[in-house]
């Protein structure tokens, strides 16, 4: 018998929650508007939450390992305006697809420049995370407000190979969702098929007895961070590419909320230790469907928040009482 | 249970039905109510929506109103989702909102661009306020209402293209006359609260002031709440610009300090759709002699006083 309960622990509520809720909202929305089921609209929703959902990957490593990052909207409009400065001084220089590649090198080194701050701070300052990525979360928002005059960075619309790549499409699918797809792969991968994976678990779970095995938990958390610099790096390089511009008061504005929202809907407690990637990702998707389905209803948007607050912590309750439950059943 | 599934899918089917029924599908995209102009664009689209169902029903409507322009872009593309044949949009932010809008010009939509112009030419209809007009008819008003003598302070919106000609057309006009000097001339980014603040620091700055010009309405009611806070009674003239509800009804009323405004007017969304509307059934324009509605058009800054307040007055509106 053994064998069998271990099956049944495998697949426990807390872990297919996401999934039905998922699957309850699809059939609801196919319901609730005759636009829903589209293919188009349903790549639309997710190439929509691709931006988030990239984040929110970061964020599930550093979510597991006890911390938290609510500098990630900032440092997207940081890393993604810093790159358009850098690109239209760069395409007056060299051809387009080159200036580009370096441009998508800048707003890489930018976002891991970013994380890797917010995980020096967290692990060399011994500061509460919460504290050090809400003091980067207003240095990087200020410095490209500084940067940008409070205004739009703009690519000349002369050259719109940054706009193809951002609103273009592979194979008929939106080039976002290829890259949150393969970011998702990569991540998975890294969570539960290597050693730095396991070792995020243990440091979120019990941070002594992490010590205790000689695991580097500074160095582990600090790397969680900077694993999120880079998935916001690729948020960013979209987001600029979907408007051929960052605007620097609103670009990123509330994508922690929405990134932290999705690892939480997608499973992972925010006290850290465990946590699922494929998670986030359909945590990223519920709140990306919810808003397309007020929206194709034609729900005021101003009662979107509304909604969505009532799934988030909906989501976390089932998760609790899942919790409960399971643990008076072994009990 | 059976009947009650069944009866959701005949009612389904029904709404499908009707809203295939619609020849005309027209999209709306505006930003939400951030401040007192945008809630009075919320208004004025919804009436103008409502007043076109009520007449016909061959045109479906799809309104979104979104908070930023990243969202606004998603709006947008959920809205082709549902095959809109034209699109009336007033953008959250031009750079941004170019790309989508592009897009959406390009795959053979009729596109309405309201106030906030786009970077390229992807639009069928430019419909906006006279921006210099608005500076321009303040200016003249001011100095006559001063009989060409007096201190003035301005208070300008947020550092853009559309604060600018404000700003220099209402500067342009008040050079005309000699004994009128501005003394100070400070953003208050179109917020009561901002609008307060500068106005208190005007009022300890200077010991002598004749007229204010706020641009905003939403400003001049932070500026009022300065100035009676102040307990000075020099200033002789308060205007505003925009025509909001509050505003205008103060004019209509007599109010001593606050005897005309000038248009800036939310109800442009209104015309919008309506150009939509004409454009997208290919109905020419009552009096004119062209089969296309204009490609570009420039409301009036009209100037609102005592005697023409009642037209202007629109309780409803939030704005």
């Amino acid at each position: 018998m053994p064998e069998e309960k271990s099956f049944f622990k495998k697949i426990d509520i807390t872990k297919l929650g996401p999934l039905v809720a998922l699957a309850i909202l699809f059939v609801i929305s196919a319901f609730a508007s005759p636009y829903f089921l589209q293919v188009r609209n349903l790549l639309n929703i997710l190439s929509q939450v691709s931006f988030t959902g990239m984040i929110a990957l970061g964020m599930t490593f550093i979510i597991i390992s006890g911390g938290i990052d609510l500098s990630v909207g900032s440092a997207v409009a940081f890393s993604g305006g810093v790159m358009i400065i850098a690109l239209n001084g760069l395409l007056q220089v060299m051809s387009e697809p080159l200036a580009l590649l370096v441009g998508f090198l800048v707003a890489l080194g930018v976002g891991i420049g970013c994380g890797a701050l917010n995980g020096l701070i967290v692990t060399k300052g011994r500061l509460a995370p919460f504290i050090a990525t809400l003091g980067t979360m207003a240095i990087f928002r200020s410095l490209i407000l500084f940067f940008g005059n409070a205004g739009n960075l703009t690519v000349d619309f002369r050259y719109t190979m940054l706009k193809d790549i951002g609103r273009g499409r592979t194979f008929g699918v939106q080039n976002t969702i290829w890259v949150f797809l393969i970011l998702t792969i990569i991540l998975q991968f890294v969570l539960n098929k290597t050693r730095y994976g396991r070792y995020v678990c243990a440091v979120g779970s019990n941070e002594k007895v992490a010590k205790f095995s000689s695991i580097k938990v500074d160095r582990v958390r600090f790397m969680t961070y900077v694993i999120t610099g880079a998935t916001v790096a690729f948020a960013a390089f979209f987001a600029a590419g979907r408007m051929n511009s960052i605007s620097t008061t609103q670009v990123g504005d509330q994508y922690e909320l929405d990134a932290i929202a999705a690892v939480v809907i997608g499973g992972t407690p925010m006290t850290g230790g465990t946590g699922i990637i494929w998670g986030t990702v359909v945590g990223a998707i519920i709140l990306g469907m919810i808003s397309n389905m007020l929206n194709m209803v034609g729900v005021s948007p101003y009662l979107h928040g509304t909604v969505k607050g009532i799934v988030i912590i909906g989501a976390v309750l089932v998760q609790e009482i899942g919790k409960r439950s399971t643990s008076k059943l072994s009990n | 249970m059976k009947k009650a599934f069944l009866l959701v899918l005949v009612v389904l089917f029904v709404f499908t039905a009707v809203s295939l029924a619609a020849t005309y599908k027209i999209g709306v995209s505006i930003p939400t109510a951030d401040h007192g102009w945008t809630g009075g664009i919320n208004y004025w689209a919804a009436k103008a929506i409502e007043d076109w169902e009520a007449k016909r029903d061959d045109i479906e409507f799809f309104l979104v109103a979104s908070s930023d322009p990243q969202r606004q872009v998603s709006d947008i593309e959920d809205l082709m989702v549902k095959g809109i044949d034209a699109l009336v949009i007033l953008a959250h932010d031009s750079a941004p909102l170019t790309p989508i809008v592009a897009e959406v010009y390009e795959a053979g939509i009729y596109v309405v661009s309201v106030d906030r112009g786009l970077l390229l030419p992807v639009q069928d209809v430019y419909i906006a306020g006279d921006n210099p007009g608005l500076g321009r008819v303040a200016g003249q008003w001011m100095a006559e209402e001063l009989g060409g003598k007096g201190k003035i302070v301005a208070l300008e919106g947020i550092p853009c293209v559309i604060n600018t000609e404000r700003v220099e057309a209402f500067e342009a006009e008040i050079a005309k006359y000699p004994g009128i000097e501005l003394l100070d001339s400070q953003p208050a980014y179109w917020s009561a609260d901002t609008g307060y603040e500068v106005m208190s620091n005007y009022l300890q700055k200077y010991p002598e002031i004749d007229a204010v010009f706020a641009q905003d309405d939403d400003v001049l009611i932070g500026v009022l709440a300065a100035y009676e806070e102040s307990g000075r009674d020099d200033i002789k003239t308060f205007f505003g610009g925009a025509g909001s509800k509050i505003m205008i009804k103060k004019v209509m009323d007599g109010d001593p300090l606050v005897k005309a405004d000038v248009t800036y007017p939310p109800s442009m969304i209104a015309t919008g759709i309506s150009l939509a509307v004409f454009g997208v059934t290919g109905e020419p324009l009552v009096g004119f002699y062209q089969q296309k509605v204009p490609s570009e058009v420039i409301l009036a800054a009209e100037l609102v006083t005592p005697e023409n307040a009642h037209l202007y007055y629109e309780p409803d509106s939030v704005f």
